[in-house]
């Protein structure tokens, strides 16, 4: 591949992606700007109209004279409700009004521009028609960092060559008769990818935190878990049986002062010691987008001698100038960390999950995982797919196709952060990380800026409660290796327009200047 | 010098002091005692009470010895090495009716491959004309872009195959019911459970944290005590029992059984105590009935009668993924609250996409499939029970079947030493594995499943080297 090759559009920006702006030493600097006062006021508000507006119209539905939408029970009367009236309540009077703007159906690849399939509703978003047109917008939705979501090339023809070989289903459970030469190859590729002794791989990565905690801590452990972990971590830690404390987002104070108490008080009411000490972190927060403080955890872990659980679902692939994830970003040892997790939905496109670490490690995964003994072992192609990618990133050599990728992802990282910052908007989380939240508050605004950037071409995620807490709903860009700069820029020109339109951009810190302003 | 006291302060004074002396006569007597017991309880508390102990604090040396002295046990328990999931078959290449390993090549009774659509030409072709059009992951959750067209059809194909209003499709087998329960029974809701079910039941049971009542498995009469107990139990309080929910969650072919629920009953009893019933067909989808649509074709009970009805793409469709199907608005509660699938990414394309050829192909086949599998289930039953030494667990129609030793014969030894045997004639077969945590674990025994393709000869085959075997292993 040719640097200077005019084949690709992406290829004659490649020059500048080669500049890998990771410096040597990462940096620890995560900036959170305060809430302005107006907007928490006026999200406020907003909630308020909001739940007034639900209780009128309930009420109306109550006295029959407004039809109620959404269907019915089919049950005699005399069984008890279903769902409690209260938990529907904020679906159906402020999660239905903006419905249109989650679970879009797209007819495409989700690299980096999208197909979405058009949808009408008729009835305020209580039900959906299909036009049959397509609308090709930018995708900052799709979790593609390293843009290996593709339909044709190298990978997609090694995977067309599994489904002929291999079939699409082993249709046993891993322990019994469907483990496979290909996830032999897998794990140990990965063991050697991530620089630990042994790897195994999950069809699922939601299920390989469910599945795998309970076989790691019981009845007599202590579970320390960061605030804004995933729900998969959480139910793993519920599933397990275990104590769980929360201490506040990446604040090793707090976590260090919970340590010291804990083993000090041992189990509630015995006070027996604890069995085992496990601190569940993640590598990347993907609402936050912020980076766990690696150095800081292991050596609170050593002084404790505590075990570190690293979630880098989001991480792997996209962080570090090597591509192993936080650990290799952070420079740090790789046998310090305890028990690597991670997906393979993210940066390597496929579905699953892993888990690396020492060999006695993996061979009790191996015994006692409740995925391993019942559930279907991960299918061929999807496996083939991480090989191929693997095989890609393992690969050292600056002029191939892994290295430039890494490095398009860490140029796109740092430019688009530093120009939407520079702009005026109030953006969340680390520098380094691809993972890109702005703050937009209010729900309405969530709505508007997903629909106004729809128009305009863009497909973005807006999230709000309950993903995020009540005030504080943002938009989360998520970027990728297969963004060229022209599409980037497009795509913070359309942000500036309609962040004019909502009044978005009021950071303080970095007071809003226009677009062109903002060159690097 | 302070103002002189003259006769009429002194006189004020006594009658004061008389009047005070009168009231005090003119008291009940029971307030003179309160109030004399009162004052002497002060004094007794005063000087008498010993002080009680303050809690010792412990101090900044003591808190550091001890976080010093503490010590973890090691991250796992140590392994032992001759352990069989560590020493596990690979094989290579399609796992189809027959497989391959280290170059031999073996009739496959161990996977779940019921109508051997794996390895079939038209599904692969379509896989691959998905991965032409997809890629292979669809790289969000289905609320963020993660929803592809190709979904929202298999959806809807399900529902139509089950003629129920929507279903719902989860990406991966094991968490679609473990997902599905916590969605709808909370803290307070009741679930009677057959003992028998399925793990990754037992932990969607589990992670629901409702109040679980187990029954005997298959145990209609055991539910009905449960059941006469529970609303004893609510007559006494009808306010609290109205908030309760309750579910009867049951299978339709137990995996661990082989055997089916006696549904018409439980459907009888539901409109009787009025609970809602989640069944779990992932074996019986596709193998019972006459048009594989399950145990509720094959009783011949109106399907709209079940509140949920969950299955795999895992078992007879050869592809991978979950769902569930019913009436919308049972099934609509999911996409917001089941936790697998709003936090998890979306089944790859290709998937789907083999899932719904598999579909296409049922639905052609409509019933001849079908009625061959339950037709050879039943010559196999039969030739089984010939062989006389193996207990055979599972109804005659069931193409899934335990095979165990006679009492106490029957250990894991023994069974793992037929599976080796078996294997050195070209079959393959495998243990039923189990975790030790399950709620009431099952008795060592072989799985054995049957492919729709199998002939006659090679089932008498099979059954040749099973009781070759259990010469050999009895001997």
């Amino acid at each position: 591949m040719a640097k200077n090759s005019p084949k690709q559009k992406n290829k004659s920006y490649s020059n500048i992606g080669f500049n890998t702006p990771v410096p040597e030493h990462p940096s620890l600097n995560e900036v959170y700007e305060d809430t302005p006062f107006s907007e928490a006021f006026w999200t406020y508000l907003n909630y308020v109209i909001l739940n007034i507006f639900g209780w009128f119209r309930d009420l109306l539905r109550n006295a029959r004279i407004e039809n109620r939408k959404g269907s019915a029970e089919n049950n005699p009367p005399g069984f008890v409700p279903l769902y409690q009236s209260y938990e529907s309540f904020y679906t159906r009077n402020v999660y239905q009004r903006i419905a249109d703007c989650f679970n879009r159906p797209i007819g495409s690849v989700p690299g980096g521009t999208l197909d979405l399939l058009e949808r009408v509703t008729d009835d305020y978003n209580w039900s959906f028609n299909f036009t049959g047109d397509k609308v090709k917008t930018i995708n900052l939705g799709s979790y593609n960092y390293l843009g290996f979501a593709n339909n044709s090339g190298q990978i997609a023809e090694n995977v067309i060559n599994s489904i002929k070989t291999s079939g699409v289903s082993a249709a046993s459970a891993a322990q019994e008769c469907g483990t496979l030469t290909q996830h032999r190859k897998l794990e140990s590729l990965l063991a050697e990818f991530l620089g630990t002794e042994d790897a195994i791989a999950f069809g699922m990565g939601f299920a390989t935190n469910a599945l795998n905690i309970p076989t790691l801590v019981g009845k007599g452990c202590l579970i320390l878990s960061d605030e804004l972990n995933h729900t998969s971590l959480v139910l793993g830690s519920r599933l397990s049986g275990a104590v769980i404390k929360v201490y506040k987002h990446n604040d090793m104070i707090h976590l260090e002062k919970l340590l010291r108490d804990y083993i000090v008080s041992g189990q509630p009411r015995t006070h027996r010691p604890w069995r085992k000490i496990l601190i569940i972190v993640e590598g990347v927060y993907s609402m936050e987008g912020s980076l766990c403080k690696l150095p800081e955890l292991i050596e609170l872990k050593k002084k404790y001698k505590a075990f570190l659980y690293l979630d880098e679902a989001h991480s792997i692939g996209a962080m570090g100038s090597r591509g192993r994830g936080v650990v290799d970003y952070w420079k740090c040892d790789v046998n310090d960390v305890d028990i690597l997790m991670g997906t393979f939905t993210k940066s390597f496109a496929a579905a699953g999950g892993y888990i690396a670490g020492k060999k006695e490690l993996i061979d009790h995964i191996r015994i006692a995982s409740h995925a391993q003994t019942y559930a279907v072992s991960m299918s061929p192609p999807v496996v083939e797919q991480v090989i191929s990618v693997l095989n890609l990133l393992i690969d050292e050599n600056e002029e191939h196709e892994g290295r430039q990728k890494i490095n398009q992802l860490a140029w796109n990282t740092h430019y688009f952060r530093q120009r939407l910052t520079k702009m005026g908007f109030i953006v969340y989380g680390h520098p380094h990380s691809p993972v890109v939240p702005a703050l937009l508050y209010s729900p309405s605004k969530i709505a508007a800026f997903n629909r106004e950037m729809l128009k305009r071409g863009v497909a973005v995620v807006t999230v709000g409660f309950p993903a995020t807490p009540l005030v504080l709903g943002r938009v989360r860009f998520c970027l990728s290796a297969s963004h060229t700069k022209e599409m980037l820029d497009e795509v913070l020109k359309h942000a500036e327009e309609v962040g004019d339109l909502l009044n978005m951009r009021k950071s303080k810190l970095n007071p809003k200047r226009p677009f062109h302003e903002t060159e690097l | 010098m302070g103002s002189p006291v003259n006769r009429d302060d002194i006189a004020r004074l006594a009658t004061d002091f008389y009047s005070l002396l009168e009231s005090f006569k003119q008291t009940p007597f029971y307030h003179l005692i309160f109030e004399i017991f009162l004052i002497l309880t002060v004094l007794w508390l005063v000087c008498f009470r010993k002080p009680r102990p303050i809690a010792k604090k412990l101090t900044e040396k003591e808190k550091q010895e001890l976080i010093d002295e503490w010590q973890p046990e090691p991250l796992v328990p140590p392994v032992d090495t001759n352990h069989p999931a560590l020493n596990v078959r690979v094989l290579d290449g399609i796992v189809g009716k027959t497989i391959e390993i280290d170059g031999r090549k073996s009739l496959n009774f161990a996977t779940f491959n019921f109508l051997n659509f794996v390895g079939n030409q038209r599904i692969a072709d379509k896989a691959i004309q998905a991965v032409q059009k997809y890629g292979v992951g669809s790289c969000g959750p289905r609320g963020f872009y993660g929803t592809i067209d190709i979904h929202l059809e298999l959806e809807e194909r399900l529902a139509r195959f089950f003629n129920f209003e929507e279903g719902i499709i989860y990406s991966y087998g094991f968490s679609t019911i473990a997902s599905i329960i916590p969605a709808y029974s909370k803290r307070n809701d009741i679930l009677f459970v057959d003992e028998g079910i399925h793990y990754a039941i037992q932990k969607g049971v589990e992670a629901s944290r409702s109040t679980v009542k187990w029954f005997r498995h298959n145990d209609i009469n055991d539910l009905e005590r449960l059941l006469a107990e529970q609303d004893k139990h609510d007559k006494k309080n009808p306010k609290k029992a109205s908030t309760i929910r309750r579910f009867l969650i049951i299978e339709g072919l137990y995996m661990n059984y082989g055997d089916i629920c006696p549904l018409p009953r439980m459907v009888e009893l539901k409109y009787k105590y009025k609970y809602r019933i989640f069944m779990d067909e992932s074996v019986s989808f596709g193998t019972i009935g006459q048009t594989g649509r399950g145990v509720t074709e094959y009783h011949n009970v109106d399907r709209q009668k079940i509140d949920l009805i969950s299955s795999t793409l895992e078992y007879s469709v050869g592809s991978i993924g979950g769902f569930a199907v019913g009436s919308s608005f049972v099934i609509d509660h999911q996409r917001l609250s089941a936790q697998g699938y709003c936090f998890s990414a979306s089944l790859p394309p290709l998937l789907a996409a083999a899932a719904i050829e598999a579909l296409n192909i049922m639905d052609e086949e409509n019933s001849l499939l079908f009625e061959t599998l339950m037709d050879k289930s039943k010559r196999l039953h039969k030739k089984l029970l010939d062989i006389k030494g193996y207990r055979v667990l599972g109804e005659d129609i069931s193409p899934l079947k335990h095979l165990s030793l006679a009492n106490s014969l029957n250990t894991i030894g023994r069974l793992e030493y037929i599976v080796e045997f078996a294997q050195t004639r070209d079959i393959t077969i495998t243990i039923a594995r189990y975790l030790n945590d399950e709620h009431h674990l099952p008795e060592p025994s072989i799985r054995l499943i049957l492919n729709v393709e199998m002939t006659d000869e090679e089932l008498e085959f099979l059954c040749t080297v099973l009781q070759e075997a259990l010469v050999k292993v009895t001997a």
